[in-house]
């Protein structure tokens, strides 16, 4: 399994792929966040990365997709996928090591926004003046987020050949996934069960962790999630040869 | 016996591309797999290999049925698929450290520079191997599929796309390598099988319409030419 995963991450690492989108995420984050007047921390006034926190789901809607969509479509489009097929590796190997390489790219894409964290608690007054407690559980937040936009995005690219399909169907579900229930359970028929169709949502345990308190439901949420979909992967991949 | 198919079937809803076949292979020898396009050549080739699950039967690799022991029988199989798909975007040796690192190999770089040599990529061993010509893809293609010296080794149109030069020297390769494994190849191109084949198999729409030596074939049919058995047996 190994061996996969190593390939998978050096082939991201070798690619464009991988600086272009980690890149662009980087670019667009650090403009809403300190330059453009409407969303920047600087007009805010309170040293407090919160906005950032609300910001990152929505970025990573797109940049998932772009890292998750070639995993299993490419290797199918290329033919690659028989001869890895064909070594003594089970599915499940297969799966992870590819589930596991778009993760690291994930943390990878994250590690350089640590620099707003110290920015903020210089900019506090008295200095250091930051709720270090909420902002480690909003990053635990956004890894967990991160982890179960990307086995939705291994899941997509198992559906299809083509990779545009595959990011386009991925980032479709993890905005359902991470909005869809709290709008749904907005329908005036559903109203009696809201918070059961809420809990459904991503948001509602993603904002829970964000407050800086780890609560073992959402964390088995999250891995719930992953292997749900992960296992959805399996089972496709199983029967598509 | 390394090789032993038992009424291994593959039907694709009411179509059957292979329909029950049986056949065996033993080691020091060189079995050609002939048929005409669509007769299930590469169909038989991939429930050998554990990529496609049969409908009906079984397959057997070195004692090891590949549809429950799948891990155990791909570790005796070399395979290089149709068309040789490969990992265009690494290099050479990259892409051969990770093959022998699928297999889990000691003291793999010494192996990898062992079958550069021996499939004869030593001038190209540096480069990517989206750079390099179809001739030198497919040696990569075999140094992949010996590089954990295999007992069954299962060549899905090993020659085909290549010029005269590069023919002569895989099909010498296959050869050479076919002394003491089993060696599984498909082709349709006649000359490779007179030079190459000790058995073969010819099948057409799924159904196994000779299995003999290729003495043996040519006895049967009064000496006649390979190309005209095997238009006489598919048509």
């Amino acid at each position: 399994m190994y061996a996969v995963f190593k390939r998978e991450l050096f082939s991201f690492l070798s690619s464009m792929v991988a600086y272009i989108t980690i890149g662009i995420f980087l670019l667009v984050s650090s403009l809403l966040l300190w330059f453009f007047p409407d969303t920047s921390l600087l007009e805010y006034g309170y040293a407090e990365l919160s906005g950032f926190f609300s910001l990152v789901p929505y970025l990573f809607m797109f940049l998932i997709p772009a890292i998750t969509m070639r995993s299993f479509a490419e290797e199918r489009r290329e033919g690659t996928y028989e001869l890895l097929v064909t070594k003594p590796i089970t599915l499940w190997q297969i799966i992870a090591a590819k589930y596991l390489a778009s993760l690291v790219l994930v943390l990878f894409a994250l590690m350089p926004t640590l620099v707003y964290w110290y920015s903020i608690s210089k900019l506090g007054f008295p200095e250091g003046n930051v709720d270090s407690g909420a902002v480690i559980g909003s990053y635990l937040g956004l890894f967990l987020l991160g982890s179960a936009f990307t086995s939705i995005g291994i899941f997509a690219s198992a559906l299809t050949k083509n990779q545009v399909i595959a990011f386009v169907v991925s980032a479709g579900l993890c905005a359902f996934a991470f909005l869809g229930f709290d709008f749904t359970s907005q329908l005036i028929a559903l109203q009696k069960i809201e918070t059961l169709v809420v809990a459904f949502g991503i948001n509602e345990h993603y904002i829970s962790i964000s407050r800086g308190v780890l609560d073992t439901r959402d964390l088995l949420y999250f891995i719930t999630f992953s292997a749900v979909f992960l296992w959805c992967t399996r089972l496709i991949m199983g029967g598509k040869k | 016996m390394s090789i032993s198919v038992k009424n291994l079937s593959k039907h694709y809803d009411k179509q059957k591309a292979v329909d029950a076949i049986s056949f065996e292979a033993k080691p020091g020898r060189i079995l050609g797999f002939l048929g005409p396009n669509g007769a299930g050549k590469s169909t038989t080739m991939r429930m050998l290999t554990g990529y496609l699950d049969p409908t009906l039967g079984e397959a057997e690799i070195c004692g090891r049925i590949i549809s429950t022991q799948a891990i155990e029988a791909k570790k005796h199989i070399g395979y290089l698929p149709e068309n040789t798909p490969l990992y265009l975007d690494m290099y050479v040796k990259e892409f051969l450290n990770f093959v022998g690192d699928a297999y889990q190999l000691s003291n793999l770089s010494a192996r990898v520079e062992e079958v550069i040599k021996q499939v004869g990529l030593t001038p190209e061993q540096h480069k990517k191997i989206g750079m390099l010509s179809k001739g030198y893809r497919q040696r990569v293609g075999l140094a992949q599929a010996i590089i954990h010296n295999p007992d069954v080794l299962i060549l899905d149109e090993p020659t085909s796309g290549l010029d005269p030069n590069q023919l002569v020297d895989i099909r010498a390769l296959i050869k050479e390598l076919g002394k003491n494994k089993t060696v599984v190849i498909s082709t349709h191109i006649m000359q490779e099988v007179e030079a190459i084949c000790d058995d073969i198999i010819i099948i057409s729409k799924g159904k196994i319409v000779a299995n003999d030596t290729l003495e043996g074939i040519k006895n049967t049919h009064q000496n006649s030419s390979l190309e005209d058995i095997f238009r006489k047996l598919t048509a």
